[in-house]
């Protein structure tokens, strides 16, 4: 397989007259068209900025995957992919509006600042048109905002924190991934299901922007069905044992703990809490349980048999369409391919950096134009179908996609290590859809497109 | 000139030149050849170079002329940042102003940090600026995200005041400038297979670099710079004479909290957004080890180290298995893969490998760090040249 | 009353991680007078060491599970321990059950070999250089360490459980006449506060009655006039590496069941580690391990949620603080000797 050097640079090289001494305004070929990195040969370059050193590297391993196989499916190589199931027919499998699909990769060492750095270096020097990936929220931020300004098209990867699209969203990033409003909406009838109404909740939460949203999502989720919340205790990100943080639990009344953390931090504090002995306990005649808001398959590998039993929600899970029927079409044909190229089902960072690509280039050759602008309006209150999720809608007011979430449990025993999560119910669309101007968002404003130089 | 004698003002205009050509020099290879991926002329590594540089040329300061090893220095770069950020959502989008607040508010954290810290010296030194740092990394990132903006960091909105500025006329989040000229702004020139891009806000970091850098040599020349050299060779001897050497310490210690203040500032000045990671251990242990990589106590060290260290951070990182494909593809298959197998550890995600083995063998085989080796390279030149390379360099303190 | 029993109790635990990595720092940075980047790492092998050792014992082979069938529509395979098959399936699995106590076997070997080799080959050489290129040498040999535990065994956290005898916690409140299920701990942090007052008493031990230990003390006095006497204090020091370093090691391994061990987990415990050599005070065991429990046990209490009400963000600071604090009252830390590392 050849990446080639077509890049931006390459292209003008083609392109521009190659006189000596000639000094040209940069984005020479903005000019012509009008937006920043306009690709002009036979090939477009799109930048895949993931988390590769770090705590969060296997994750951005997994999604680098999935462009790969994205790439090779726009490119026309390949089975296709969820190509053949997705609701719009516009991608022919000839790259995107006939160019062929190259592709950069960059560290964002999960670091805001070396996000940055890397997504600048592949705007300036590799000329990507567009830019996707991370695994963080503090990073999708960051990087949203850069390509905001630089006039490029920022397609969010994992990232959960309500800001993304509520008080940082930007008018030229787009989240498919669901966020943590709709995990406390989606799993708050399901825990008032399964551990009924009258429960006293203790929440230890992350002490950082994406914690805060969390919580209060689940909070408010949880006491709007009657749950009453007796502690909330901030714990430190650099926190390793939460031993202390765990013991306070015993002393308390409480007969549910959520523990409002990611990556590492959730790995810890649950295998600290069943150390503890929590998952055994009784309180006042109940069982006591515990509740993780969002874990990833990764999160669950780390935690071993600690996470059975565990109920969270997911963005998507690869066994949806097996269990719960044609309404997730697409979700076979991507596992099926992803499997098939690396031997193990994918993860839903996987396939939500799979999905965010497809869209780009579907939007792409819908508008007929990689222009920013025009790519901004034909995503804008898109609604698609085959994507794994079922129907989906991208929201114009705030670029976030409504589609169902899926509240999962650990298994318990599961027979190999990428079957770790059951799924327990699908929260439909309609339940965790909120308003754009709901005050768990609140703040901030998308602004304009921008087309960049 | 400059009231630096003859070696000093050669030093600097080598510098001066370097730095002028440096879209040249950074990008040797034609675009679309195999070796353009080494290219690193493009204006955002570029203003990395030079605003690492001025970090790495106040710490060597510190470092270089007293032997005090701060440990929390990036404390000073985040609170510079955070200042210039919170100059642009408030005040104007101009740079002048955001940098001379950066700078005001890193010196007052280094005036309070450095009293109470050098009380104690050596290790004791060390761990008092190093918890003063995490203090700060740890509260920014959580219990002041108000002010900090905590995890996603200090941005500029749309609705900011910037009571300079006027009423914003477009619905997009202005950028940055110095009176007029945006720091974004580049020119490209073309020659044959060669694209040179020369950017505003790199000339303007690069000019600052080049007077703190002048600023640095008149402090390691004068009086002031002595007394620091006698705090590292013998502080007790100092004492004996009935000097205190605190005052000079701190003094050293404030001007070096100042230069990562504007390096802050700068940093924010090119790309305005502030984030709490700027503040944690590894980012000042990143300026020692580009202190130490570079040479200690040599006028030109730090900067080269940093350059190292920003370069290998920012191009190793993007080579993937596609493109070393891409490279070998002339070999046979079997021996395609085997090389590719081979490389690729060390590149990518690996880069974190190769920098820790470049550090190994730095310190290994060139004790007075990247100075030195470019010392050795000179000896192989020929008397003459090795003269030239001296006066590029300056006797380590030590 | 209970609630502050269970965090002494917590801050005893946390305290033996820390004293036990602030053990083996001190007995590199304190009496070679190396600033070791590295012994972080050394902790992170340690606990690989544990994660290698079950991974070995666990080796299996696939066997097809006739009728069913995986993801892609192949035919299912199931792991099948060889252990099994060696030992029978009782035996087997509880050798694997046992991984991380046999680890501590395991490790001391490899531990020592790791920490001579360090020494006889990159370390040696820098006894006489400045602290600053120890630090960069160390901090590019962490690095290097940290990536290929990284290359091999990925960044994900891998969990390594306790054998199940330990799952599960003893009640000390019903024993002293609290109510059940007020004051529970967990047995195998009991068994790591216990596995470090062993270590450490056995390294105090060591380094008191031994000749050994008195030839090394006298070294760390004085160096020049011990190697006056005729006597190798080169390849004492050398050993003393590779006890530092195991001491490391097996704080890793026994502390894999507590959390699920990384390849960075060496970092994070790094700079905690030389805040607690340093507030113990330079150049004296019993301050790293004194100053180790005092700051597990003030961390602890730091992150009760009425203390938090009372100084918002303390339990991120704490430890910080508690240090600043310690040094501005204490020159020289709790116990430290003048005139170790001040210039």
């Amino acid at each position: 397989m050849s990446k080639g050097n077509l890049t931006r640079r390459g292209v003008l090289k083609t392109g521009a007259v190659a006189g000596a001494g000639l000094a040209l305004p940069t984005y020479l070929s903005a000019q012509e068209s009008g937006f920043t990195n306009a690709p002009t040969g036979s090939t477009v370059t799109l930048g895949f900025n993931v988390p590769q050193s770090g705590p969060y590297a296997d994750e951005g391993a997994d999604e680098l995957r999935a462009y790969e196989l994205a790439v090779e499916h726009l490119n026309g190589e390949g089975d296709g992919g969820m190509l053949q199931t997705f609701s719009s027919k516009a991608l022919q499998g000839n790259g995107i509006l006939g160019k062929k699909v190259e592709f950069v990769t960059g560290d964002t060492q999960t670091k805001s600042d070396a996000a940055r750095a890397s997504a600048k270096s592949m705007i300036e020097k590799d000329g990507a048109i567009m830019i996707t990936g991370g695994s963080s929220s503090g990073v999708a931020v960051a990087v949203q905002a850069l390509c905001q300004e630089a006039g490029i098209i920022f397609m969010a990867g994992l990232t959960h924190a309500n800001d993304t699209t509520g008080k940082d969203k930007r008018a030229n990033g787009f989240r498919h991934f669901f966020n943590s409003y709709m995990s406390g909406a989606a799993l708050a009838p399901i825990l008032a299901a399964q551990y009924g109404a009258d429960r006293k909740a203790y929440h230890l939460t992350a002490d950082y922007n994406w914690g805060y949203t969390t919580e209060e999502a689940v909070r408010s989720s949880t006491e709007a069905l009657g749950w009453e919340t007796v502690g909330t205790v901030l714990t430190p990100l650099t926190q390793t044992d939460f031993s202390s943080y765990i013991t306070p639990v015993l002393q308390s009344d409480a007969d549910v703990l959520v523990l409002n953390h990611y990556g590492g931090n959730m790995v810890n504090s649950l295998t600290n809490a069943v150390q503890f002995g929590l998952r055994e306990r009784q309180v006042n005649g109940k069982q006591f349980e515990i509740v993780v808001p969002l874990y990833s398959e990764l999160m669950a590998r780390g935690a071993g048999s600690n996470i059975a039993g565990i109920l969270g929600s997911q963005n998507w899970d690869w066994k949806l369409e097996n269990q719960l029927g044609a309404k997730y079409t697409g979700t076979n044909a991507f596992v099926k391919s992803f499997g098939e190229k690396y031997g193990f089902p994918p993860s839903q960072a996987a396939h939500t950096c799979y999905v965010q690509t497809l869209l780009y280039a579907d939007a792409v050759e819908r508008a007929g134009s990689f222009q920013p602008c025009a790519v901004v309006e034909a995503l804008e209150g898109f609604e698609f179908d085959g994507l794994g999720s079922g129907p989906t809608l991208y929201r114009a007011e705030d670029h976030q996609c409504f589609k169902d979430v899926v509240v999962v449990r650990g298994k318990e025993n599961p027979e190999n290590e990428f079957d770790l999560v059951e799924i327990v119910e699908v929260t439909p669309v309609e339940q965790v859809t909120y308003a754009p101007d709901h005050p768990q968002f609140a703040g901030g404003a998308l602004g304009s497109c921008n087309n960049g130089a | 000139m400059f009231g630096l004698d003859k070696k000093d003002a050669s030093l600097l205009l080598i510098v001066a030149v370097l730095v002028a050509f440096a879209p040249f020099l950074l990008n040797p290879f034609p675009e679309g050849s195999a070796m353009a991926q080494f290219n690193a002329g493009y204006p955002d590594l570029m203003q990395r170079f030079v605003i690492f540089g001025i970090f790495a040329i106040g710490f060597n300061i510190l470092f270089g002329l007293t032997g005090y090893l701060s440990f929390g220095h990036a404390a000073f770069l985040g609170v510079g940042s955070y200042a210039a950020v919170w100059m642009f959502k408030l005040l104007s989008m101009n740079v002048i102003p955001a940098i001379i607040l950066a700078v005001i508010t890193a010196g007052v954290f280094a005036l309070i940090i450095g009293y109470v810290s050098l009380r104690r010296s050596g290790i004791y030194f060390s761990i008092l600026t190093l918890a003063f740092a995490q203090m700060s990394f740890a509260l920014a990132y959580s219990v002041l995200t108000p002010i900090t903006g905590g995890e996603t960091g200090l941005q500029l909105a749309l609705d900011d005041p910037r009571i300079l500025d006027g009423a914003n006329q477009t619905n997009n989040i202005p950028v940055p400038g110095f009176f007029g000229m945006e720091m974004r702004d580049s020119t490209d020139l073309v020659l044959g297979n060669w694209i040179f891009t020369f950017n505003v806000g790199y000339y303007f970091a690069a000019i600052i670099m080049l007077i703190s850098f002048y600023v640095s040599i008149r402090i390691f020349r004068s009086p002031f710079g002595m007394m620091l050299r006698a705090v590292k060779s013998n502080q007790q001897r100092l004492n004996y004479t009935g000097l205190n050497p605190r005052p000079y310490t701190l003094a050293a210690f404030v001007i070096s909290g100042m230069y990562a203040g504007l390096a802050g500032g700068l940093m924010a000045s090119m790309d305005p957004l502030a984030g709490a990671e700027r503040m944690f251990w590894t980012a000042s242990g990143e300026v020692v080890l580009m202190t130490i990589l570079g040479g200690v106590g040599t006028l030109i060290g730090p900067v080269l180290g940093a350059g190292m260290i920003k370069y290998m951070e920012n191009i190793i990182s993007k080579i993937n298995a596609d493109i070393l494909h891409s490279w070998f593809a002339f070999l046979p298959d079997g021996l395609e893969d085997l090389v590719v197998t081979m490389i690729y550890p060390f590149i990518g995600k690996g880069w974190h490998l190769t920098l820790g083995i470049v550090f190994m063998l730095v310190v290994i085989f060139l004790p007075g760090g990247l100075v030195q080796g470019g010392q050795k390279l000179a000896g192989l030149f020929g008397r003459k040249k090795a003269e030239d390379t001296k006066t590029a360099t300056t006797e380590p303190a030590e | 009353m209970d609630a502050i029993i269970l965090q002494i109790l917590n801050g005893l635990d946390k305290g033996s991680a820390y004293a036990l990595i602030a053990l083996g720092l001190t007995l590199i940075f304190g009496t070679l007078g190396v600033v070791n980047f590295a012994h972080g790492a050394l902790f992170m092998i340690g606990a690989f060491c544990a994660v290698t050792l079950s991974r070995v014992l666990s080796l299996s082979h696939k066997v097809e599970v006739p009728g069913e069938t995986d993801f892609l529509g192949n035919p299912m395979m199931r792991d099948v321990p060889y252990a099994y098959e060696i030992f029978g399936e009782s035996l087997g699995a509880g050798i694997i059950d046992w991984a991380v106590p046999l680890s501590i076997l395991f490790a001391i070997p490899v531990m020592i070999l790791i920490g001579v080799i360090m020494e006889r080959g990159l370390i040696k050489h820098f006894y006489k250089r400045p602290h600053a290129d120890q630090i960069l040498v160390t901090f590019g040999l962490a690095i290097v360490l940290q990536e290929i535990i990284k290359y091999f065994y990925g960044a994900n956290p891998i969990p390594t459980p306790a054998p199940s005898a330990f799952v599960g916690s003893f009640d000390f409140g019903a024993l002293v006449g609290f109510d059940p299920g007020t004051i529970i701990y967990p047995y195998w942090r009991l068994v790591y506060f216990a596995f470090a007052a062993v270590i450490i008493g056995a390294v105090f031990a060591f380094l008191q009655f031994t000749t050994f230990g008195m030839v090394v003390r006298a070294g760390m006095a004085d160096r020049e006039t011990v190697g006056l006497l005729g006597i190798n204090i080169d390849k004492r020091f050398t050993i003393m590496f590779g006890l530092a370093a195991a001491v490391a090691g097996l704080a890793g391994v026994m502390y894999t069941p507590i959390n699920s061990p990384n390849y960075h987990m060496g970092m994070d415990f790094l700079v905690l580690s030389f805040v607690v050599v340093v507030v113990g005070g330079m150049g004296s065991l019993p301050g790293a391990v004194l100053a180790g429990f005092l700051l597990g046990i003030l961390e602890s209490f730091a992150s009760m949620r009425e203390v938090i009400a009372i100084i918002p963000g303390i339990n991120q600071v704490i430890i910080y603080l508690v240090a600043i604090i310690i040094l501005l009252t204490r020159p020289r830390g709790l116990m430290g000797r003048k005139g170790v590392m001040e210039d």
